[in-house]
């Protein structure tokens, strides 16, 4: 008879949960790993504490002037004391509730859109955007229902950026999906009309196009017609971002399958309604991140009126940092701004990314 | 087909064909009309005002300087030479920036995705950072409050007493041709024929026989021996121009303006982190499958990456990553913020205040980066084609 | 098609918000009058010849240009509108009809009478380029600034002067131009560049926008002349005149002794014929111009002679601190002559 001998036990396998079990598999798993987490490490060690020493540790919060400040750390008194001018631009101060006002009832109005359970939401949603517009230019430009009258040059700060972008974005978007179908529509000739539109605006920097909307645009409009240059700017900001704007619609448009087309077409619906009621609903609710993402670009790309003489909030920073009340506190300020449109672009893209997840998983099959 | 009941009376206007003539007919007609009024109502303007119009200002001596010039140029020179100025300043950061913000991006793309925590959050840290401030307040800051840091000429960053750092620029040492240098040239010349002629030998054998020839290592031993060869017979083809303080400034030297600097880091910095967006993606889009199987055919981790996975990604990756150059292209134009001569700074800037001639400086610039942006499509497609035939 | 869609859209959206200005049709003075104010480009912020206060009122030289023509058309000084306007919009904002006038410290230069359809209307403050350059280069005259890096604003004549100047003397520079002034200072501040060149009352209205303004001074040489006055866009003839009138009618009362104080007693008690003709007491030469018969006695009244607003906006009175010199009266050792009125 055969005695079998057991081999003795393997020793238990490494531990798979726990802090340590974690970091040997995410930071320390072979040689070279190890390596690069020691490099990180060193790298933020080097980064992260004088950057928190600078900005909290260090930094100056309270005062009125610059002789308050600290040196070494950051100054921000400089901001605070600004902050006005850079949320309201030169708006006049007893009427910057008029600000407020505008852009509470922009949250308060809009938020019934990202609720499901409201009825009607698409009907709504493109009443309010026909109405708002109206509202808040009554509210910020005034001159009318005993409002004083605030010219738009006085507009400015993030004000006037949130203006630049809600604008933009409000008047691209129905440009671009009449773009979109023209490119997309069975008539040469509408087709390479459209083409050529949106290539022209794609092919060339946005600063081009507000240079000419502000030095070019009067030269060709009839002897006596003059636009407010903020509304000169408005239009160049709409022309160029339509044409991305149809771009991303195209995409959606692609995006529907043929079937759709001649079901829409064989209950006889003809070419509005195939458009309006079939395939628009579809293409447009895939696109939405696409969109948001154009309008993030949008939200950016404000910054560059500055290059006409705006005074968005990157000019209001860029003009404080030159007072000579306030010199060597260029730092503060890029990093406050920077701080602003990040958390705007950021919050905004976080939510595209929601969006592309939750629409992700409806078409997966 | 039995007509519609009724459809007879307006069968014209109904007629989808027809309506589509028409529809056509009136939106060129609008458009013509829309561009003759356009034209009518500037002509008239201009005239009524007796603005100077026409290119013949392309002639006419510029009489100001700029700050950074490719290619030689004097305040006597035209504005025509001028627009070439700003185009080779644009084309100059462009290509920097384009190489820079492609090698950064690719790191960061595949830090993105390593198995290294601490590596692929920094990453995405970085990513999200970078991308989400406008990249003209990057200028700024890059141009504003970085470099203002710098000390001035006389107190420069010293590196060895070649290279020196200042508020001036960053100066380093210009190679000056010698005796050498035609000797030089073409040693490198016959290093890269025979380089040539090696690969392809080499390729045709391991056709024929499967053996490998060590390609990489013989180019390598080509380009550096047959060089340093002439240079020990020929003496030294290029002695280094080294900078020298003189007055307020360093002469001699290449400098590399702040301007530049700002510009250049700003725009790499921001493109970058699209790009490692792109190449994440890219990489993320070849499925895992492809990993497997080429594990299973006992392929090592390194070639998998570079003769698998690569290949594949680089079909996805191209076409938004051209994008982003064209993107970089185009936001180099916000060099006009910091006073860097580009083209839209020299030209539509400038020279459109010096003659006032707005219309056509503005036309000349967007025509050159529609040209730009429209050639660039242009071999895109034929790319896309191309990939799209490789596919069966 | 969407070319005609999006500019109707564009169009329409003007009319309802009412900004489409019509700001001459046919003569610029009746459109003025129908839209009952002055549109008048200023610069973007240069103290003593046009920025904005904290409360955001425009004051300054340039812009008591603007005031006068308000005053003479209107009889009241603050019926103006100001448009800010960088150095490169300030041509085609004028010829566009964007503005009425440009009172934008603008040099008048032939080829900016020529090619660009302006009429520049006179000269409110005559000017050369000069440099501002830090003590510590230890340099006493422009002619040592051989190799320096230089600070301009990019698309002026500066610019032009300043590279014919070094040309012309044999010298190398390196010029570095920005878009606004402001950033012009900040460079020269940091170091960025050695010397600030402009014209030299902004030279002077920058030092003090400096940290440590007793450390930088301007040098002795002014390099060429650079006249800036108001300008008006060509083809109208009478609003011409009015613009270079109201100016006239500043520096004219400067010479004969009419102050903002003295103004309405002068008008009614003056012996002095050419006063008498200034103010409207004798003749009625406010009429020929299309302007109210006391239109000056409003210029003075509201904004002050030359020599008052002068002093308030750049001289004694403010903190440039800038001495007449050339820009005194004619019998005061200046060259300021306004022609007389008859």
């Amino acid at each position: 008879m055969t005695t079998h001998t057991f081999k003795p036990d393997l020793p238990p396998p490494g531990k798979t949960v726990g802090a340590w079990a974690w970091m040997r598999a995410n930071l320390f798993s072979s040689p070279v790993n190890t390596l690069l987490t020691l490099l990180a490490a060193y790298l933020i060690w080097l980064l992260i504490p004088p950057l928190l020493d600078w900005a909290f540790i260090s930094a100056t919060f309270s005062g009125t002037t610059r002789a308050d400040c600290a040196p070494g750390g950051a100054c921000w008194v400089f901001i605070k004391e600004r902050f006005g001018q850079f949320m309201y631009g030169f708006y006049p101060t007893e009427e910057r509730w008029r600000v407020n006002l505008t852009l509470l009832i922009a949250i308060v109005g809009a938020a019934p859109v990202f609720f499901k359970a409201m009825p009607r939401r698409a009907i709504y949603g493109i009443g309010f955007l026909i109405v708002y517009p109206v509202v808040a230019w009554i509210l910020l430009h005034g001159g009318v229902l005993g409002l004083e009258q605030v010219p738009t040059t006085r507009w400015g700060g993030l004000t006037l950026t949130l203006v630049i972008a809600a604008a933009g974005i409000a008047g691209a978007l129905p440009l671009g999906i009449v773009l979109a179908l023209g490119r997309r529509s069975h008539m040469p000739a509408v087709r390479v009309l459209c083409v050529t539109f949106i290539e022209f605006w794609r092919g060339v920097p946005l600063i081009t196009v507000l240079f000419m909307s502000s030095v070019m645009l009067p030269l060709f409009l009839p002897e006596g017609m003059s636009f407010d240059k903020l509304l000169r700017a408005l239009i160049g900001v709409i022309l160029f971002q339509s044409a991305y704007i149809a771009e991303v619609v195209r995409g959606g448009l692609q995006a529907i399958p043929k079937g759709q087309y001649e079901a829409a077409g064989a209950m006889g619906l003809g070419y509005w309604r195939v458009m309006g009621l079939v395939i628009l609903p579809q293409a447009l609710k895939l696109v939405i991140p696409g969109i948001v993402n154009t309008f993030i670009a949008l939200f950016k790309d404000t910054s560059l009126v500055i290059i006409i003489g705006l005074f968005d909030l990157l000019n209001s920073l860029h003009q404080a940092t030159v007072d000579p009340a306030w010199l060597g506190m260029s730092t503060e300020g890029y990093v406050f701004g920077a701080l602003i449109y990040f958390i705007f672009c950021f919050g905004m893209s976080q939510y595209s990314q929601r969006l592309e997840r939750k629409l992700d998983t409806g078409h997966r099959r | 087909m039995a007509k519609p009941v009724g459809a007879s009376r307006s069968s014209l206007l109904n007629d989808p064909r027809t309506r589509a003539w028409a529809f056509q007919i009136i939106a060129i007609v609008a458009v013509v009309a829309l561009g003759w009024y356009l034209f009518q109502n500037t002509q008239t303007n201009l005239q009524n005002r007796g603005i100077t119009s026409g290119f013949g200002f392309l002639d006419n001596s510029a009489g100001f300087g700029v700050s950074q010039s490719l290619i030689d140029y004097s305040e006597a020179n035209s504005y025509g030479r001028l627009f070439f100025v700003g185009l080779l300043n644009t084309l100059l950061v462009s290509a920097l920036g384009i190489i820079i913000a492609t090698v950064l991006g690719f790191i960061i793309g595949v830090a993105r995705l390593s198995p290294n925590w601490l590596i692929r959050k920094m990453a995405s840290v970085y990513i999200e950072v970078f991308r989400n401030i406008p990249p003209l307040l990057q200028i700024f800051f890059w141009y504003f409050a970085v470099l203002r840091l710098v000390p001035n000429p006389r107190q420069s960053l010293d590196f060895m007493g070649t290279l020196f750092l200042n508020n001036r620029g960053l100066y380093v040492p210009a190679p000056v041709g010698a005796e050498g240098l035609t000797a030089m040239l073409v040693a490198l010349a016959i290093a890269f024929v025979a380089s040539i002629v090696v690969f392809r030998w080499a390729k045709a054998k391991r056709h024929a026989t499967g053996e490998r020839f060590p390609v990489l290592l013989t180019v390598l031993g080509l380009f550096i021996g047959l060089p340093l060869l002439a240079a020990l017979v020929f003496g030294a083809p290029l002695h280094w121009e080294v900078p020298q303080l003189q007055g307020f400034n360093f002469r001699g030297g290449w400098v590399v303006i702040p301007e530049l600097f700002a510009l250049l880091v700003a725009l790499s910095v921001y493109t970058a982190a699209f790009i490692a967006e792109t190449v994440r993606s890219g990489i993320q889009s070849v499925s895992h499958g492809q990993t497997e199987a080429a594990n299973s055919l006992g392929l090592p981790a390194g070639k998998t990456l570079r003769l698998v996975i690569i290949p594949q990604a680089m079909r996805v990756i191209i076409p938004p990553l051209t994008s982003q150059y064209l993107n970089l292209t185009k936001n180099s134009s916000l060099a006009a913020g910091i006073g860097y001569p580009d083209m839209v700074a020299l030209f539509a800037g400038t020279v459109l205040n010096q003659t006032g001639q707005a219309i056509e400086t503005i036309a000349i610039t967007m025509s050159v980066y529609l040209t730009i942006s429209l050639t660039i499509s242009l071999l895109m497609n034929v790319y896309n084609k191309r990939m799209a035939l490789a596919e069966r | 098609m969407k070319m005609v869609k999006s500019t109707l859209a564009a169009l329409t959206a003007a009319a309802v918000f009412g900004l489409a200005g019509t700001a001459h049709a046919g003569p610029t003075l009746d459109a003025v009058k129908k839209k009952g104010f002055v549109q008048c480009g200023i610069s973007d912020g240069l103290p003593g010849f046009s920025y904005a206060e904290a409360g955001g009122a425009y004051k300054g030289l340039d812009v008591d240009v603007c005031r006068a023509v308000a005053a003479a058309v209107f009889g009241d000084a603050t019926k103006v509108r100001y448009s800010p306007l960088t150095a490169k919009e300030r041509f085609t904002a004028l010829q566009s009809g964007e503005i009425d006038m440009l009172s934008r410290n603008t040099t008048w230069t032939s080829s900016r009478d020529g090619g660009m359809g302006m009429n520049f209307a006179g000269v409110n403050y005559y000017d050369g380029v000069g440099f501002l350059v830090n003590k510590e280069l230890g340099v006493s005259g422009a002619k040592e600034l051989d190799g320096a890096t230089i600070c301009i604003q990019a698309g002026t004549t500066t610019e032009l002067n300043v590279s014919d100047y070094f040309r012309a003397n044999g010298l190398k520079y390196t010029p570095i131009t920005y878009d606004r002034s402001d950033e012009s200072a900040k460079s020269l501040e940091a170091g960025r560049c050695d010397v600030l060149t402009s014209d030299q009352s902004q030279l002077y209205a920058q030092r003090i926008k400096l940290a440590q303004p007793d450390q930088y001074v301007v040098l002795p040489e002014v390099i060429s002349k650079e006249p800036l006055g108001p300008a008006v866009r060509r083809g109208d003839e009478d609003w011409f005149a009015i613009v270079k009138w109201s100016l006239f009618a500043m520096i004219g009362a400067e010479e004969l002794g009419v102050t903002s104080a003295n103004v309405e007693q002068m008008a009614k008690e003056t012996k002095n014929p050419d006063v008498a003709r200034l103010l409207g007491a004798e003749g009625s030469f406010g009429n020929d111009l299309k302007l109210p018969k006391d239109w000056a006695v409003q210029i003075v009244k509201q904004v002050g002679n030359y020599g008052e607003s002068f002093e308030r906006n750049v001289g004694q009175g403010s903190e440039l601190k800038i001495k007449r010199g050339l820009n005194a009266q004619w019998n005061n050792g200046g060259i300021l002559y306004a022609p007389p009125v008859r």
